[in-house]
């Protein structure tokens, strides 16, 4: 476990469904200024690991804090605001709505103006502009008032990021940005992910050695709900049980 | 490179864009105005329907207070009647019962009662979803119109609320028999509730319950407590829904509890189908339809009306998913490039 200057940690987080262990004693940390990738083959409980620090799924032992608060008592829109924010592999968005106004709602819901049905919506001028701002930040300028369901799927994948942005997030779980999303273009993802600012810690998950080895400053290894390894970038490749794991999981996958 | 210059010029103008089309969004169109110029034709062409045409403003109203909930929000219900009754008895027994016929006070008192109840019950109804959803308000409904039932001392069971007399609005306008004052009062109410309805889902409030409608999952995920949202539509739904009950009960100074059963609550749905959710106006050209037609086809068969309101329900659904006004808009939006 490490020291004061991390934003987030897990301690000794434990995960049953029925008999299946999907999270097994995990303690993990997550620095000020973070880049972590979090790997492991299928299965290994890295979704569900997402789900149990944002608040989706509820652990059965262990504790979640940010800023050494203890939020594992808080429901998910609580921990949102106190600045942990994710996104999904599959896409969670609003499909009706156009990009400018799911990012605007974000906005709102964060200012907490998203209950005030007496000011009409365009009286909040900074929080459309605001929005407008981070949906060219994602270079989705164009698109902001086109109905998101009518948008390419790699432009949803930045919708996602973009609706995660809005919350203003100290700590930011990616879960696998740039899934289904074609290798040139996933790398241009990850380009927008590594130019966020300093002060927001990153956790993704990502299937893409490569990107990871690029993109990630130190990587997680779960297998089987458990942390195999935490280690420099360097240090996992060269790790044997890394190795086998993946390898492993090949011959029999 | 006049390419390049385009683009920045481009950019430029997209800092606007977006304002500009949010606030278009929300405009007034010329359709809207002419809505409401229509709605005083019966005053000069139609004067002996002008009782009919006071109950379409009060059904539409009704039809309204179930849109915000239903169309915006996603909540669907079929027991909101109960709120519409409970502002027709209030409204009744302020009168029959305590002797105060001033109908404003009367309106606000009836609308803030069905508005405490909604709130009340607002804690249960976004506890369960879906199918549990349904058979909560149903069954909300079916208990408020037993227990309405049941209280005869009060209410005067199935004989129905006697006694009511509203006084004149504001002092000068009486209600008379052909029912002159009954539409200008119902049509006021009508436009009041419209506006306050429209400024509602045109604000940040009314994006975050397009939102729940939307995907409800993501909600929480962007930081929204959204089940006070649902709350506080469901209350200020239940607070309209009072209003135009008790504009039924001074209109016609009379309640039986028809204004609490079932066949309300499931009326006042179709009327919205058939004119199309999530768009106020549907509610109100719904109410229109249904009424004219109840009122012409019972005229020529008094059993078997039901019947081509069925006919008619199933043709939109299958054929116009977003209603009729929803049909309209499309085409007008068609023919407009």
């Amino acid at each position: 476990m490490t020291t004061g200057d991390s934003v987030l940690r897990t301690e000794a987080v434990c995960k049953n469904f029925g008999s299946l262990q999907v999270a097994r004693d995990v303690s993990i940390s997550l620095p000020r200024g973070a880049r972590h990738a979090l790997i492991g083959p299928n299965g290994a409980g890295k979704t569900t690991l997402i789900n149990l620090i944002t608040g989706q799924t509820k652990p059965d032992s262990g504790r979640i804090l940010l800023h050494d608060e203890d939020v594992t008592a808080v429901a998910t829109a609580g921990r949102v605001r106190r600045g942990l924010t994710r996104t999904f592999q599959i896409n969670t968005l609003f499909p009706a709505l156009t990009p400018i106004e799911a990012v605007t709602l974000a906005v709102a819901e964060r200012k907490q103006q998203a209950g005030q049905f007496w000011r009409s919506l365009t009286d909040h001028k900074e929080t459309v502009e605001e929005s407008f701002e981070t949906l060219q930040q994602l270079g989705l300028g164009n698109v902001a008032t086109s109905e998101t369901r009518t948008l390419a799927y790699g432009q949803q994948r930045l919708l996602e990021i973009a609706l995660a942005l809005a919350t203003k997030p100290k700590v930011l779980l990616l879960d696998e940005p740039a899934a289904g999303v074609p290798k040139d273009e996933s790398a241009m993802l990850f380009e927008v992910v590594a130019a966020l600012p300093d002060d927001i810690s990153v956790l993704f998950i990502e299937h893409d050695m490569n990107i990871v080895f690029k993109f990630a400053t130190r990587i997680i290894v779960l297998v089987s709900g458990g942390v195999l390894l935490e280690a420099e970038p360097e240090v996992v490749r060269s790790d044997p049980r890394v190795r086998e794991v993946y390898l492993g999981n090949a011959h029999h996958g | 490179m006049s390419a390049e210059h385009t683009q920045i010029e481009r950019r430029s103008t997209a800092v606007q864009q977006p304002l500009e089309w949010l606030k278009g969004q929300s405009r007034w169109s010329v359709f809207e105005l002419l809505f409401w110029v229509a709605a005083l034709i019966p005053f000069f062409f139609f004067p002996t329907y002008l009782t009919l045409f006071s109950q379409i403003a009060i059904a539409a109203l009704f039809a309204i207070s179930v849109d915000l909930i239903l169309g915006y929000a996603g909540i669907v219900t079929l027991g909101h009647a109960m709120f519409f009754g409970l502002g027709a008895y209030v409204a009744g027994l302020l009168s029959a019962k305590l002797g105060w016929g001033e109908p404003i006070t009367g309106l606000m008192i009836s609308g803030a009662f069905a508005g405490l109840v909604g709130f009340l019950v607002s804690f249960l109804i976004v506890r369960v979803q879906h199918l549990a959803l349904i058979m909560v308000t149903l069954g909300l409904g079916l208990l408020t119109y037993e227990l309405a039932n049941s209280m005869s001392w009060l209410t005067g069971g199935t004989d129905g609320l006697l006694g009511v007399k509203t006084w004149d609005i504001l002092g000068y306008f009486r209600f008379d028999l052909w029912g002159y004052t009954a539409y200008g009062y119902s049509l006021a109410a009508l436009l009041i509730g419209f506006l306050a309805s429209r400024r509602i889902v045109n604000s940040s409030f009314g994006l975050a319950l397009r939102g729940i409608r939307e995907n409800t999952a993501r909600m929480p995920v962007i930081g929204s407590e959204y089940r006070w949202h649902l709350q506080k539509i469901y209350t200020i739904s239940a607070v309209i829904a009072g209003i135009a009950g008790a504009m039924l009960t001074q209109t016609t100074n009379f309640v039986t509890l028809e204004v609490l059963s079932f066949q309300r609550s499931a009326d006042v749905v179709v009327m919205l189908i058939l004119g199309g959710t999530g768009r106020l106006y549907g509610a109100i050209l719904g109410a229109l339809i249904f009424l004219l037609m109840r009122d012409q086809l019972a005229g020529i068969n008094p059993q078997y009306w039901y019947f081509w309101i069925g006919l008619l329900l199933m043709v939109v659904v299958l054929f116009m998913p977003k209603g009729i006004l929803g049909r309209l808009s499309d085409l007008v939006r068609r023919f407009g490039r």
